[in-house]
């Protein structure tokens, strides 16, 4: 076997590189690989945190899968993934294709655009929604200016997950920055020739730009989706998972089973499942977009 | 020309969207229970500011002054823990070869897509079997090691961009590894460690569910927990104004530091390419 050399100023090791890294090595032992194998191994045993945990091997995940509760939680969370991360990609890229316009005083644009997102789970941020869309609340009041009649978002098992999802398209910030900074990168010349080719605004989206943003808007579907299927702090503090477990995420079980039902054997197990899920769900859009890991991120 | 004004309604549109329920908020402050669910305008009929020193008081034992100092103990060694962390690696990875490298690079790069919900639970447990719960250890150590592969990732790219030579020279004036780090490359890159830093207070303003979990104390709750507590121990029946107040003074330190770093804040993340 070749024995590797290392590409080092003169002098160094090639132990001093390790040495700095250290900090996330141990890290990554600590509070990431650790974790993750105790959460699956909890998932295995009976425990409430408090008395020895008894292994009772997929005892958890069998009686999980039987559990209406997951399944309605599991139903939300998918409900709510699917609605969300396509709009907020959407309306993301509209908003930053209106301010790669540049037009003057657009810098300002840009802060009122991105402001939201910077204060974003702020709790007071919440406790501003809950104003909003409570039965007398802005919301209200301009749906009662129509001559509609007033919603009752919170109590109405159809709409209270709406109001979680426009909380979260509100705040579509993050997405826009990466999509404004991939616009920046595109050639202008590009659009020129397209123009003197006699392409429409339409045809030029969908030839250039969509195109020449491919790597970003995957970016953003995986980030987005990632969050979104962990979904947990706007239901927890907008609607506690109700009306009738209608925003009640995974997330939200998860902490239940933990802090509620001081069911810690069951609330790792769900957390496992979770993360299986996600893995599948990024692996699908992976293969949706025909592409290897290796190239894309 | 038409396409300008199109372009100038949208833009308007949008942004009104998106800063209305925030004037709407600091105005809902002044407002009485009546006219708050009365009116859309959000100009309140008249200033009173005295709700602000009652809001300051809050319903709970502690002042907001005692939860904004809460706040801040953890913030601080926070962001000092993730930016000496974070630069550290970065400077690892960005400049020197190793065994295994690669595979450090991978992990580090797949660690930013961990769904970190997942490791909560176990870190819980970790903390309580330790016996760290109600402290801020739980909210602070993490930082310590290089915990968010974002900054690092922030910090590669940048320091890539400084020349080797830089080092080179620093090296022959006898700089030591160290030396070269801190006199040399921290200089050239000090727009992402403010970018680090910013995010670090802006997260940690934000964060709701760590505290939640590890902090069970009232006397050690941040700004984010005081709030929860005093929005639900608030009925119907309570003037709103006061908790409406509580917030817009709680959001205060996110937007001046917003507003300070804005500049560099943005050039250090249209390089780096993330946010919450």
């Amino acid at each position: 076997m070749k024995k590797r050399t290392y590409n080092n100023p003169v002098g160094v090791g090639k132990y001093t590189g390790l040495l700095l890294i250290t900090p996330f090595i141990a890290g990554f032992l600590l509070f990431t690989l650790y974790p993750f194998a105790a959460s699956f191994l909890l998932g295995l045993t009976d425990y409430d945190g408090v008395h020895p945990p008894q292994f009772i091997g997929f005892e958890n995940y069998r009686e999980l899968l039987a559990d209406s509760e997951l399944h309605d939680a599991a139903l939300v969370t998918i409900k709510y993934t699917l609605i969300l991360v396509p709009l907020k990609l959407i309306i993301s890229l509209f908003a930053a294709m209106l301010l790669n316009l540049e037009v003057k005083g657009i810098g300002i644009y840009r802060t009122a655009f991105y402001v939201p997102s910077i204060l974003g789970a702020n709790l007071a941020v919440v406790i501003m929604w809950q104003f909003l869309f409570t039965s007398g609340g802005l919301v209200n009041q301009l749906i009662g200016l129509t001559g509609a009649d007033a919603v009752s978002w919170y109590g109405d098992s159809r709409y209270a997950l709406v109001t979680i999802i426009l909380l979260r398209l509100w705040e579509f910030g993050s997405a826009m920055v990466l999509f404004l900074n991939a616009l920046r990168d595109v050639p202008k010349e590009y659009y020129d020739a397209a123009k003197v080719d006699g392409c429409g605004g339409v045809r030029s989206f969908f030839a250039i730009t969509l195109p020449m943003l491919k790597n970003v808007i995957f970016l953003n579907l995986v980030l987005q989706t990632i969050a979104a299927m962990q979904e947990f702090n706007a239901p927890y503090m907008l609607t506690g998972g109700g009306p009738m477990r209608s925003t009640y995420t995974i997330g939200m079980m998860i902490y239940n089973e933990m802090f509620r039902y001081h069911d810690a054997g069951t609330a790792n197990a769900v957390s496992w499942l979770l993360f299986l899920c996600i893995t599948a769900a990024v692996l699908i859009l992976f293969r949706l977009t025909g592409r290897n890991r290796e190239d894309s991120i | 020309m038409k396409k300008k004004i199109t372009a100038y309604l949208l833009l308007t549109a949008i942004a009104l969207v998106m800063i209305y329920p925030l004037l709407w908020l600091i105005g809902a402050s002044f407002k009485s229970n009546d006219e708050i669910f009365s009116s859309v305008w959000f100009m309140p009929k008249h200033f009173d500011f005295s709700v602000y020193r009652s809001a300051w008081e809050t319903v709970t034992p502690y002042s907001m002054g005692h939860y904004f100092l809460n706040t801040f103990c953890i913030i601080i060694p926070k962001t000092v823990f993730a930016v000496l962390s974070s630069v550290l690696v970065a400077y690892g990875f960005a400049r020197f070869d190793f065994p295994m490298k690669r595979m450090w690079f991978s992990l580090l790069m797949g660690s930013m897509f961990m769904p970190a919900i997942v490791t909560v639970m176990p870190l819980y447990l970790l903390w309580s079997r330790l016996g760290v719960l109600d402290t801020y250890i739980p909210l602070t150590l993490p930082s310590l090691f290089a915990a968010e592969g974002m900054f690092v990732f922030m910090l590669i790219q940048f320091m890539k961009g400084v020349p080797k030579e830089f080092d080179e020279a620093a090296r022959l004036d006898g700089c030591g590894a160290l030396k070269t780090l801190f006199y040399v490359l921290v200089p050239c890159i000090r727009p992402v460690i403010v970018s680090i830093s910013v995010f670090t207070f802006l997260w940690t303003m934000n964060d709701f569910l760590t505290p939640l979990i590890n902090i069970s104390s009232v006397e050690k709750y941040p700004l984010s927990l005081a709030l929860r507590l005093s929005s639900d121990s608030t009925g119907n029946g309570y003037e709103q104004c006061k908790i409406i107040a509580m917030s817009v003074i709680g959001l205060i330190p996110s937007a001046a530091v917003f507003a300070a770093a804005q500049k560099k804040f943005i050039s250090g993340i249209t390089a780096g390419g993330l946010t919450g």
